[in-house]
């Protein structure tokens, strides 16, 4: 079957010599406009299709992300009667969001209230470096007392089956609602509220989860304490 | 008339000469048994390292690999004629780039809690060798029945590896399959098989009973003919 058949053959001339490769078998130049046209057909055909398939799986995905930020505010809060949300905003926190702002892009904290109104804790996103890349927390803990009520990881890139038992292995992670920040990490815990049985095998991202859990709190109390000040609850 | 424009084709059969070509369904076969991407071509080794240490991932990197190979190869095939020989390696690459970006948002959209597990190792099938492989190796020579076929039977072999291979690191490096305990409490978990040396020791015992039951089939077929 020959391998070309539109257009006439090219006949090997003693003008086109270079043209011909050393073995003699006929060959023909592409022009580079129609390389370009190929991959420019061809990067514009799968960029239309990405795009396409972009917006059809975008509500399914931002749906599922908004629907896990609130489980995960449920969960760590232990299913209050009713959540607030309140916005961090120019360094302090406010009860409504200013105009012109994004609910989407600011900085929230999540108040959970009991059936009288009273708070029983306050939930906040938090993000450092775990084992391999960051690690980002929704944390739970009581301002009043420090205690931490719980955490609910949200987005981790831990080993599997190793780091990622932060996350799976539950064992380790109810072991922290009661504890009172700073969390200590140890190998083999006692009944200190200040302790916590790092995993075996996931050392790195044990502590890893127990700095977020306590910087957190060293980072949002100053806050929830200035906005009781100023009248806030 | 228009200038003549040289494009290469790549109509020939797979192997030049070759008496007939082969039933629809051997091209599916082949990629399952005789050349299984992982036990015999030893393609995708780094996939099949990093995400074999639970069943669940395991068999959803094999489910996107299968997709983003038929897919492709479809596609590969659909087009072998328009592509000219000098651009073929990117215009490949940017075909699997595509299914992968499409597989990745799929499963993102679908099974949300599975995506999350395996990260960035969805968007790396890109980098897998296999996948390119099977383009410029087939996909790009034959007509787009038989580069679906082939695709099928490549993704199923790489699916069904992948599995017997988590399947074996899961349950003995976690007591569990799919993440249920099957092997209970008593069950001292050899952590090292989650480990990447553990991903190596269970796969050199995966080649080790292929190659048994090769050289037991080999045997066999060579008293038969005796």
């Amino acid at each position: 079957m020959s391998g070309h058949q539109h257009g006439p053959p090219v006949v090997p001339s003693a003008s086109t010599p270079a043209l011909l490769p050393p073995n003699g078998l006929e060959q023909k130049m592409v022009s580079s406009w129609r390389l370009l046209a190929t991959l420019f057909i061809a990067g514009a055909a799968a960029g239309i299709l990405v795009v396409f398939v972009y917006r059809l799986t975008l509500p399914a995905i931002q749906k599922y992300a908004g629907a896990k930020i609130d489980g995960a505010v449920r969960e760590v809060l232990r299913s209050p009667a009713k959540v607030d949300t309140l916005y961090f905003v120019g360094n302090k926190l406010v009860a409504k969001l200013p105009a012109g702002l994004d609910v989407r892009e600011s900085t929230k904290m999540f108040v959970g209230r009991n059936d009288q109104g009273e708070r029983t804790g306050v939930a906040v996103e938090a993000a450092e470096p775990g084992f391999q890349e960051e690690l980002r927390l929704m944390v739970g803990f009581d301002p009043a007392t420090r205690a931490v009520t719980g955490y609910h990881v949200l987005d981790q890139k831990e080993t599997p089956g190793l780091g990622d038992k932060i996350e799976k292995d539950k064992a380790f992670g109810t072991q922290f609602a009661g504890k009172v920040a700073p969390i200590k990490g140890v190998k083999l815990a006692t009944s200190d509220p200040g302790q916590v049985q790092t995993i075996t095998g996931a050392t790195i991202s044990s502590r890893a989860v127990i700095r977020i859990i306590n910087n957190a709190v060293a980072q949002w109390l100053p806050r929830v304490q200035a906005f009781e000040q100023e009248g806030g609850k | 008339m228009t200038a003549p424009i040289a494009i290469q084709k790549r109509d020939e059969p797979f192997v030049p000469g070759a008496p007939a070509p082969a039933p629809l369904w051997f091209d599916v076969w082949r990629g399952i048994a005789m050349e299984n991407p992982v036990l015999v071509q030893m393609l995708g080794m780094c996939p099949t390292m990093a995400v074999t240490n639970t069943l669940a991932n395991g068999v959803a990197m094999g489910v996107a690999t299968l997709f983003v190979l038929v897919g492709s190869g479809l596609f590969v095939s659909l087009f072998r004629k328009y592509i000219a020989n000098e651009v073929r390696i990117t215009s490949y690459i940017l075909i699997i780039a595509t299914f992968v970006t499409l597989a990745d948002l799929i499963l993102a959209a679908t099974f949300p809690e599975i995506s999350k597990a395996l990260g960035p190792f969805i968007p790396l099938i890109v980098a897998n060798c296999l996948l390119l492989g099977r383009a410029e190796a087939f996909a790009a020579k034959v007509g787009p029945v038989r580069a679906l076929a082939d695709g099928l039977g490549m993704g199923l072999g790489f699916t069904l590896a992948l599995s017997a291979l988590s399947a074996l690191r899961e349950l003995l490096g976690n007591g569990s399959l799919f993440g249920i305990d099957v092997l209970g409490p008593k069950f001292e978990p050899w952590v090292f098989m989650v480990m990447p040396p553990g991903g190596f020791l269970a796969l050199g015992i995966l080649l080790l009973i292929k190659g048994w039951f090769m050289t037991r089939n080999a045997q066999r077929a060579r008293e038969a003919t005796a």
